[in-house]
């Protein structure tokens, strides 16, 4: 049975924000139904008496000093932007019509 | 003897007593890409003029009475993957394509400082998500052994300029081997410094948990100075380790392992693994037993969990990092004609802007996080992490280091696995744990396969702060290596 089906895939392409083609959508299915299959092993061994590790350090909650010191010009900010207007990066717009 | 050859120890030396000049050798080493790098496309941005500058910058400071550092004025081919204020930084993607960072990386300042001369910026995988450049947006690197292979990855245009003698020098990270593989493809040294022991501030993120900048070179010693060089506890990087640079130089130096106890990981070769790996495994294995050293057989049974926990944690990482690619602050934007909304816009500019490879970890890591599968995938792997933690951990007990071929094939042609997404992981299937754990881990070249000629590699591993372990060894094998083959393994390169 495959793991992972192409409305999967259009979901995760849709929650990822990738725009993906309908016929990459074909082509991912397949690929990633075989890693997932590959990659479930790891249930095989993780028990529930394994804490999960998410970092190799033991280190929580590290600060350096609260100094206050130089940083970007608003210009420097904005050199790399697609868009810029008044000082700011303009993007398209995020309300509806309604808003 | 050409000032290409030479190795950066050499060549500091030289500067520093005036031999020659910075802007000689870093002339000569523009020269060296002018006449090469049209076969192998190891550099995506050549810094000739700001290269220059920097080096007569240091002649003088020389002229000037100033005391000069080991590698001051010594060339250095840096990864695409490290933010420069004065190059573009694209990370092999089209999404950054023509980025120029407001800021230096850690990495990058602390060469600036070390007076090093930077010569450009290096091809790679798409955000370093691969194991042979053919990821890149910009085209595939080819090893200079055989221009038909792949020259590793992700950090496969840094292995490439230093064995092909562009730059003595070059930076790589590395998440799940992509410095170890591409210097055994490719005859070289290369190093991953324990997590959190080199900088990852302004480092373009693949999975944070994993990532570790880290030195190539032509030798062991060289390796170690370049290191040394941009180590050290940063306060930019939350999770860099506040604690001394080990030793590494003097280990280099020093190349001894009469009395050490090596182990040899059990679960690594066999089925999977090409012949002339193994018996170039087997030969080191010799060697050090002649040199000393007191080696057993070891078994860490997590080991072999480590290709998918890595291919789960990874791809979640990356998930989440590649989100701020939006299209709205930097980089590529598509589809701001006003008839699309701003999620649209980044839907598309992400379609457009991201390749394969990286649009399928992102969906990978996207359901590996999902709820009803987050305890089954991404919290499984969290737990063959600790298990795999705890393999090294048993391990140190009974030796000081643990060996094992750097990648179970030499360097394969370019297009055979670009679309077997299984298989070009396989790639990384023996320097995954290194990464997973935090250790240090180190490749050196270990002779050449029987039935193609081609480099291979054997890794040393160290715990934790332990990287002067990994010089230590790789300098002792190198020396008695070179002295059975007459020289560095790489004049067995085929001219360019």
């Amino acid at each position: 049975m495959s793991a992972i089906t192409r409305d999967e895939v259009a979901h995760l392409a849709r929650l990822s924000r990738l725009a993906l083609a309908d016929t990459e959508l074909d082509h991912y299915a397949a690929q990633l139904d075989v890693i997932i299959g590959a990659v479930a092993r790891v249930a095989e061994v993780a028990t529930d008496d394994i804490p999960p590790s998410s970092h190799a350090l033991p280190l929580t909650n590290v600060y350096r000093p609260d100094e206050v010191r130089r940083c970007l010009t608003p210009e420097q900010a904005l050199a790399a932007a697609p868009a810029v207007q008044d000082s700011r990066f303009r993007v398209p717009r995020i309300l509806g019509e309604e808003a | 003897m050409s000032l290409t050859r030479k190795t950066a120890a050499e060549l500091g030396a030289l500067i520093a007593s005036g031999e020659v000049s910075a802007v000689e050798v870093t002339q000569a080493h523009l020269d060296r890409i002018a006449e090469v790098d049209g076969e192998i496309h190891a550099f995506l941005h050549v810094a000739a003029d700001a290269a220059l500058e920097q080096a007569s910058a240091i002649d003088a400071k020389r002229a000037a009475g100033e005391r000069l550092g080991p590698l001051a004025g010594v060339p250095v081919a840096h990864k695409d993957v490290f933010t420069t204020k004065d190059m573009p930084t694209t990370a092999g993607s089209k999404i950054l394509e023509g980025y120029r960072p407001p800021y230096d990386a850690t990495i990058t300042a602390r060469l600036r400082e070390a007076g090093l001369v930077i010569l450009g910026k290096t091809n790679l995988d798409e955000f370093a998500m691969g194991s042979s450049t053919e990821n890149s947006a910009y085209g595939t690197t080819h090893n200079p052994w055989d221009l038909g292979r792949i020259p590793g990855g992700s950090s496969g245009g840094s292995s490439a300029a230093v064995a092909s003698y562009q730059a003595p020098l070059s930076t790589g990270t590395d998440t799940g081997g992509s410095i170890r593989q591409p210097a055994a493809v490719t005859g070289i040294v290369g190093m991953k410094p324990t997590y959190g022991g080199s900088s990852r501030y302004g480092v373009i993120a693949f999975a944070s948990s994993l990532d570790t900048p880290g030195p190539f070179a032509r030798n062991v010693l060289d390796a170690a100075l370049l290191h040394e060089a941009f180590s050290g506890h940063d306060v930019m990087d939350t999770t860099s380790i506040h604690s001394e640079v080990p030793p590494v130089v003097e280990a280099a130096r020093r190349g001894d392992v009469s009395g050490l106890r090596v182990g040899v990981v059990k679960e690594f070769g066999g089925e999977g693994y090409q012949a002339g790996v193994l018996a170039r495994f087997q030969d080191s294995v010799e060697l050090l037993e002649s040199l000393g050293a007191k080696v057993v057989e070891v078994s860490c049974p997590s080991f072999t969990y480590a290709l998918p926990a890595y291919y789960l944690i990874a791809p979640s990482e990356c998930s989440s990092n590649l989100a701020r690619f939006d299209g709205m602050r930097y980089g590529l934007r598509v589809g701001d004609d006003g008839t699309h909304s701003a999620e649209e816009v980044m839907a598309l500019t992400r379609a457009a802007g991201f390749g394969a490879e990286v649009k399928r970890r992102i969906m990978l890591g996207t359901y590996a996080l999902s709820s009803g599968y987050y305890d089954a995938y991404y919290g499984s792997a969290q737990k063959v992490r600790t298990l795999i933690a705890r393999d090294f951990e048993a391990a140190f007990h009974q030796v000081d280091v643990l060996i094992s071929p750097t990648t179970p094939t030499t360097a394969f042609p370019i297009g055979e696995r670009a679309d077997d997404p299984m298989a070009m992981y396989l790639a990384d299937l023996c320097t995954i744990p290194a990464n997973l754990a935090g250790n240090a881990a180190i490749s050196v070249p270990c002779g050449l396969a029987d039935e193609d000629g081609l480099p291979v590699g054997l890794q040393i591993m160290a715990p934790v702060l332990g990287d002067d372990r990994c010089y230590r060894v790789a300098a002792a094998l190198e020396k008695a290596f070179e002295s059975r083959w007459g020289g560095p393994l790489l004049k067995e390169a085929p001219a360019l």
